[in-house]
């Protein structure tokens, strides 16, 4: 089971109760998709996915980027037992949506830059390696459910 | 991290094994934004390695013989303005990154022998650097070239290996 000591715990915390969820999230997938473009592969039905500024003005990137990123919350609340609260989520991306986990890893990469160009230097050294604990734990437990 | 990539027949004169190489407008793109960081190497090397150092510890394993590894120390500062400074380097040698890279190839390969996956290490934590330091220069499309050409970088370091 993964350990978390009170500082992390506080620290995640803080950046998701201060995190613009309507901000952040569309940005995180905007650059995910910008980025690493053969994630674009997963959004054929959102249209206009033909350049950057096409990816980035998209209305149905943006939702799914807010929905993606409330998807962390349930780590949130449960920061005990990620594993068990993903499983379902891990059968979805598994079964369903065929997502290769690599590409968990890709979002969450993007993510971690995003909410440090938003916090700024306050996204110290200690706070970047709490935040990407917590979302390689996410990442993992997406994975599990794959066979 | 494995990419799949699409092997696509051209006519050009590409080595066979370049995965994903430098568009010119990468290059420009790259060279355009690095213009930002000529002058700051120190600080933002002393940033990115700092970062490193504390959010995958295992890096530390190469700076045994320092005397302080903590974030910001004299060492590490040192340590990142020489990586950067190199940086800024192969970015006057993006049009032959293997051929401007060879000694400091040689250097990684047969003396540091530094794990290559730990480049791509030290590049993540740079673009975190950059996100912070730039935040509205360092945009997506930039992201992308400068991702690229730190991958190809690293390929240039990892030439010499076996």
């Amino acid at each position: 089971m993964v350990e978390w000591s009170e500082t992390e715990r506080s620290i995640i915390t803080n950046i998701f109760s201060n995190l613009d969820y309507n901000d952040i999230g569309p940005k995180a997938l905007v650059r995910c998709l910008i980025v690493y473009p053969w994630t674009q592969r997963y959004f054929a039905s959102f249209g206009n996915l033909y350049n950057a500024e096409a990816i980035s003005n998209n209305p149905q990137v943006a939702a799914h980027g807010i929905r993606v990123l409330h998807g962390l919350d349930r780590a949130l609340k449960n920061m005990d037992n990620i594993k068990a609260t993903y499983a379902e989520l891990s059968v979805l991306h598994s079964e369903k949506l065929h997502v290769d986990p690599d590409n968990f890893k890709l979002l969450s990469d993007c993510l971690t830059i995003v909410v440090a160009g938003k916090m700024g230097s306050a996204f110290t050294p200690e706070i970047q390696a709490t935040f990407q604990k917590f979302l390689a734990v996410v990442v993992s437990a997406l994975g599990r459910q794959y066979h | 991290l494995h990419f799949s990539f699409l092997v696509v027949k051209t006519t050009s004169n590409r080595n066979p094994t370049d995965k994903m190489s430098l568009s010119a407008k990468d290059k420009n793109t790259v060279k355009a934004f690095w213009a930002n960081v000529v002058g700051m190497e120190e600080d933002i090397g002393c940033d990115a390695v700092s970062r490193m150092l504390t959010v995958y510890p295992q890096t530390k394993i190469y700076f045994s013989h320092w005397k302080d590894l903590s974030p910001g120390s004299a060492p590490v500062r040192k340590h990142g303005a020489t990586v950067m400074t190199a940086v800024t380097d192969a970015v006057s040698k993006i049009d032959d990154l293997t051929g401007g890279l060879l000694s400091l190839s040689e250097l990684h390969a047969f003396t540091l022998r530094v794990d290559p996956a730990n480049f791509k290490v030290l590049a993540h934590n740079l673009l975190v650097v950059l996100a912070i330091v730039f935040p509205n220069d360092f945009t997506p499309e930039v992201h992308v070239a400068m991702d690229k050409f730190l991958a190809a970088v690293a390929r240039a370091l990892s030439e010499k290996y076996r």
